[in-house]
């Protein structure tokens, strides 16, 4: 165990912890509120970021071009490519709630079933991704969309919008300009988002579908639709996560969804699954505890470390860090 | 019941029937093989005869197994645009996994007409897969599977096109102390078997200049943590054993942080995908591999017909998979259609290939492997020297 | 299948038309029902040899497709415990698979050179051991969060052998002893020509040499386990035990008022469950031979559930038929090449949106459902809207 390396260098991976938990958090938030109406784990919620990061990182393709932005056309781009990644988790999230659960819910269908529709989903939604070189072929489109259908199995890498290199130092740390933007937008996403649930109308229809489904529908809540904001939401909030993710990695590819998704899951739960603020939380604990347990125990561990500290949490707080609120008045 | 004391009837009949069909049949099949192997003996070439691939073709290592698909698939089209008779070319998908290989490889040496096999593609399915090639006689030519092991399990089958990772981290390890004159080298790994098995090697002949080590996992994006160990080491070289996926991340991360020493890789992340995903991070990156410079006309002509026929630069292995399935062709085309005579043939194999002298000493490995060392300069993976 | 028997001819006078035939195979005596079963079981270990055209799985060895489809089927009777009788959705249970193969991998060829035979036992009591070190600590936590927790303990296992050298790390154990063989007699496999089957004289299968380029003799013992897991299963499903994880299932709180220890039956659950999957993982690996952390991803607890789920959670038959659906549709989908994991994921969304209780649920479902649909009918009567608002 190296503790001296961790005690030297704790700002920053404190920092970078942060930056990566945000993305946790925001891609959480998709899992806590569908888990909190439903009581269903979304599995192809994963794939609602990854199509995310595929947005921004073709919209960005588009508008960059060849050439290299300048200022205010920078933050254009940035504006466009937010856009787009919202827009795209939002509907691959909407399609989602169509094509794979509607049916289910209507029928009343087992919870579980509900699963395994949804990993069915997750499958047909990455490989789509995963083929869409042959895809475009069909539509003898593969040459003309080279930049955006090539290299369908491997990485693909954002045109540098932001200058990532950036630093600035607090005593003797270097942070990153792109950790703060990250750390901050998330922070605000979230705290927006509370708000909404907490003030708006739909938002009251969310909670009270989540605390008590059939008094709700007797009040006159429309629980499809509720499932349907509750869905768009947690898209919305992918969308961000994933534009805030190629931020920083400006890297994806096809199967991008798999891991973070489980991460941001485990996140959920470290924080109180159906809590939005635990979210936040369960996300922020999640990537810091990573970093700082890969700076003592090696990189190898970071996973282990992470699955270990839900364990301990779970045994300690049954019900995660923040508890399971979504549907209480409270919120 | 009646019925189906019936169709037992009936089924009973055509086997019987089957026995005699069967014996007609295999008599049939005799007499094809012979005139075959006559004609053989007068060098057109063979006919019925098929290759095949073993590796990943979907699934997460799907990225890594098209290169050496395509690799393969050129060979023989440019074999079948000369000769009368075409060679087939099969696809054992096995998603680089362990698990399907001994189904699939049972499968490839019950299909006669398969004899010759380019992969299996990753030391992990080579290793399950290994011994039912052994059994069946059905020769493979890896142009992928590092694991010096492999050639140590006595399969008479086995070849390697490329050099093992015992002879490219010594390599790596003296460019990293002499001609980079590095003082302080920090060791990254992935945890694959080939990641692990060149950054243990290069570790240990780099012995005190090692300042740290991290190992990361294939398939993470974030190395914050380790990238902040890496700046804290104040190491000038970095030595990355693994894949170009997780290289592109990290060079880029660590360029991000201000690292500002050596990257140094190795043969699993020379291909284009690394120097597009890393962009002007990967400038300046010092590549080991055992393959040849692509100053040879043989290489360029090679890269060129590539990327006409896939649209794309050729990616890691392609060029080794290239050559293995070359070795078989030229085996074809000298009339050989059975498995035994193609053992035989690619036993005594001497030819120069695209990326090396294609030559196996008796555990199947490659006799003469020298390792180059290549740069990214100006976004291209360009030759720098021959390592002594 | 005495007990359907009862089960079905209570409700016989309600049951609907697709009990026809299942009604008519219980009522038949019981001597032609042993020889159904018989002629099944002959039927079924003759598959690899007849290799039925449809059936038989172009691209990859029919007999090693068969082997895997076995592990799957046992796999699923196992998770079939925890989560179909207990109620426990276990979303890490490779990581008892992967105990299993690598205990018999260290035992038989990395650290120690014990017979097949002799290291199968140790395996499958260090699985239990393993389900009860984990199943004491995280079965007091709830519902779906013991998912995460579970999932969360199958990664712990892979990724602890992925960065242990005394566990072989990303290389993996090679050389795993392969089951004793007795070499008896051979057997012709058939082909099909068209429509008709063909002796083929070349290819034979020895009985029984658990040889390198016959994948059948393997088959043969898995289907073997999964005959005896299977009565062992019925076994124990009617015993009090699996009384009292019906119960536990059912509603947790009543069956503790009622004096049912609870969480000792969902430990016995979750480390009987173990056992199986441990079973699993050593033929797997002797089987194998060779084994690296890549058979035991996170991705093979999904499909696991995947098949017990889609068959029908708590109904062995149903599960069975989830397992071979698992197993066995990505190996015959080969010809879609490029795009038969997208298949794969489509056909699991039909099979859930179609069939929601699963292809075979258990009995217990029809019954309920036909129960509560009575009961809604008669408390209700004309109030249809519940249902339809119902989320």
């Amino acid at each position: 165990m190296n503790f001296s390396f961790l005690f030297n260098n704790f700002a920053e991976l404190t920092v970078t912890g942060l930056a990566f938990g945000a993305v946790y958090a925001l891609i959480a938030l998709g899992y806590t509120m569908v888990y909190g109406v439903l009581q269903l784990i979304n599995f192809a919620h994963s794939e609602v970021f990854m199509y995310g990061t595929f947005a921004t990182l073709w919209m960005t393709i588009t508008l960059v071009g060849s050439g290299n932005p300048g200022g205010l056309q920078t933050f254009g781009i940035m504006a466009a490519a937010l856009l787009a990644a919202m827009v795209v988790s939002g509907a691959i999230a909407l399609m989602l709630e169509k094509f794979a659960y509607r049916p289910l819910i209507k029928r009343n269908a087992p919870r579980l079933i509900a699963l395994i529709s949804a990993i069915g989903a997750s499958f047909v939604l990455a490989e789509l991704m995963g083929v869409r070189d042959d895809v475009a072929g069909w539509f003898g489109l593969r040459e003309t969309l080279d930049d955006y259908v090539g290299g369908a199995r491997v990485n693909q890498s954002m045109p540098n919008i932001v200058q990532n290199r950036t630093l600035f130092a607090i005593g003797e740390y270097n942070i990153r300009m792109v950790d703060v933007i990250v750390i901050l937008s998330a922070i605000l996403m979230m705290v927006g988002l509370d708000q909404f649930v907490r003030r708006s109308k739909t938002g009251r229809g969310i909670r009270a579908t989540a605390q008590d489904p059939e008094t709700a529908a007797l009040m006159g809540v429309n629980s499809t639709r509720v499932i349907q904001m509750t869905f768009l939401l947690g898209g919305l909030m992918a969308g961000v996560a994933a534009f805030l993710y190629m931020l920083k990695i400006e890297t994806t590819k096809f199967d991008v969804g798999f891991l973070l998704g489980i991460k941001a899951f485990t996140a959920a739960v470290l924080g109180g699954i159906g809590n939005l603020r635990g979210a936040l939380v369960g996300g922020l604990v999640l990537g810091v505890v990573e970093n700082w347990g890969s700076a003592l125990f090696g990189g190898e561990w970071r996973h282990v470390v992470a699955f270990v500290l839900l364990v301990v949490i779970l045994l300690f707080r049954p019900t995660g860090i923040l508890g399971e609120s979504l549907g209480k008045a409270r919120t | 019941m009646i019925r189906n004391i019936r169709s037992w009837r009936v089924a009973a009949a055509a086997v019987a029937a089957g026995l005699t069909l069967a014996a007609c049949g295999s008599t049939a099949d005799e007499s094809d093989n012979e005139s075959d192997s006559a004609s053989g003996d007068s060098g057109s070439a063979a006919c019925d005869v098929s290759l095949a691939f073993f590796g990943p073709q979907t699934g997460p290592a799907a990225g890594l197994g098209q290169p050496i698909i395509q690799g393969a698939q050129l060979a023989i089209d440019q074999h079948n645009a000369e000769a009368e008779c075409e060679v087939g070319y099969e696809q054992f998908d096995s998603q680089g996994s362990p698990d399907q290989a001994p189904a699939l490889a049972t499968e490839a040496a019950g299909n006669e007409a398969i004899i010759g096999i380019v992969g299996p593609a990753f030391s992990g399915e080579g290793a399950a897969a290994g011994p039912i090639f052994a059994e069946a006689g059905l020769p493979t030519v890896t142009p992928s599977g590092t694991n010096p092991t492999l050639s140590e399990e006595g399969w008479d089958t086995f070849h390697r096109a490329l050099g093992n990772d015992a002879t490219q981290g010594p390599a790596a390890a003296k460019y990293i102390q002499d001609t980079v004159g590095a003082q302080s080298v920090f060791v990254i790994d992935d945890a694959s078997e080939y990641g692990a098995g060149l950054a243990t090697i290069v570790k240990d002949e780099l012995g005190d200049t090692v300042v740290g080590e991290d190992t990361i996992q294939v398939g993470d994006t974030d190395f914050s943590a380790t990238v902040t160990a890496v700046t804290s080491s104040k190491a000038d070289a970095v030595f990355f054993g693994g894949y170009y996926a997780e290289a592109a991340l990290i060079v880029a991360q660590l360029r991000d942080s201000g690292f500002e020493g050596d990257f140094v890789v190795a043969d699993g992340v020379k291909d284009p995908a690394y120097v597009d995903g890393a962009k002007e991070a990967a400038e300046g990156t010092i590549i080991t591999c055992p393959c040849i410079p692509a100053e040879d006309p043989a290489v360029s002509e090679f890269a060129s017909a590539y990327e006409e026929e896939f649209g794309e630069a050729p990616g890691t292995y392609a060029a080794e998979a290239y050559d293995s399935a070359n070795i078989f062709l030229d085996g074809i085309a000298e009339g050989i259609d059975n498995r035994e005579d193609m053992l035989t043939f690619i036993n005594e194999y001497d030819q120069e290939g695209i990326t090396k002298q294609l030559t196996f000493d008796e555990t199947g490995e490659p006799s003469d492997v020298a390792v180059y060392a290549y740069k990214v300069e100006g976004g291209e993976i360009v030759s720098d020297q021959e390592i002594e | 299948m005495s007990t359907s028997v009862s089960a079905t001819s209570g409700t016989k006078s309600k049951s609907k038309s697709r009990l026809g035939f299942v009604d008519r195979l219980t009522n038949l005596p019981k001597l032609v029902k042993i020889l159904l079963w018989v002629l099944l079981a002959l039927f079924l270990y003759a598959l690899p040899l007849l290799e039925p055209p449809l059936l038989s799985t172009p691209g990859t060895d029919f007999g090693g497709v068969l082997f895997t489809v076995t592990i799957y089927c046992l796999v699923a009777l196992g998770l079939n415990i925890v989560v179909g009788y207990a109620g426990l959705l276990d979303l890490g249970y490779v990581g008892f698979y992967a105990i299993g193969a690598y205990t018999v991998a260290i035992l038989t060829s990395f650290h120690a050179n014990w017979p097949f035979l002799l290291a199968v036992p140790v395996a499958v009591v260090a699985t239990m051991v393993s389900g009860v070190l984990l199943g004491a600590p995280t079965l007091r936590v709830r519902g779906d969060y013991l998912a995460i927790v579970t999932l969360g303990f199958g990664e712990i296992i892979r990724l602890a052998a992925v960065n242990t050298e005394w566990l072989g790390d990303a290389r993996g154990i090679s050389k795993i002893d392969r089951p004793p063989s007795i070499e008896l007699f051979e057997i012709p496999h058939l082909f099909w020509e068209g429509g008709t089957p063909l002796l083929d004289p070349d290819d034979t299968t020895v009985f029984l040499e658990f040889g390198v380029l016959d994948q059948i003799p393997y088959y043969w013992l898995g289907l073997t386990v999964v005959i005896l897991m299977l009565i062992a299963d019925r076994l124990i499903k009617d015993s009090r035990v699996g009384r009292a994880w019906e119960a536990t299932r059912e509603d947790e709180d009543a069956a503790e008022l009622m004096g049912v220890p609870t969480f000792r039956f969902k430990l016995l659950a979750f480390s009987t469950g173990a056992f199986v999957g441990g079973l699993a993982g050593a033929l797997y690996a002797s089987r194998q031979s060779f084994i690296n952390p890549l058979s035991f991803l996170l991705l093979f607890s999904i499909l696991f559930l995947a098949a017990v789920v889609v068959g029908g959670q708590g109904n062995r038959w149903g599960v069975l038929v989830g397992a071979f659906l698992v197993a066995y549709l990505p190996e015959r989908f080969r010809d879609f090449s490029e795009f038969r994991v997208l298949v794969f994921g489509l056909a699991l969304m039909v099979l859930a949106i179609f069939r929601p209780e699963g292809l075979l649920p258990p009995r217990r479902t029809l019954r309920a459902k036909q129960a509560g649909q009575e009961l809604a009918a008669a408390e209700e009567g004309d109030h249809g809207e519940e249902t339809r608002v119902r989320v």
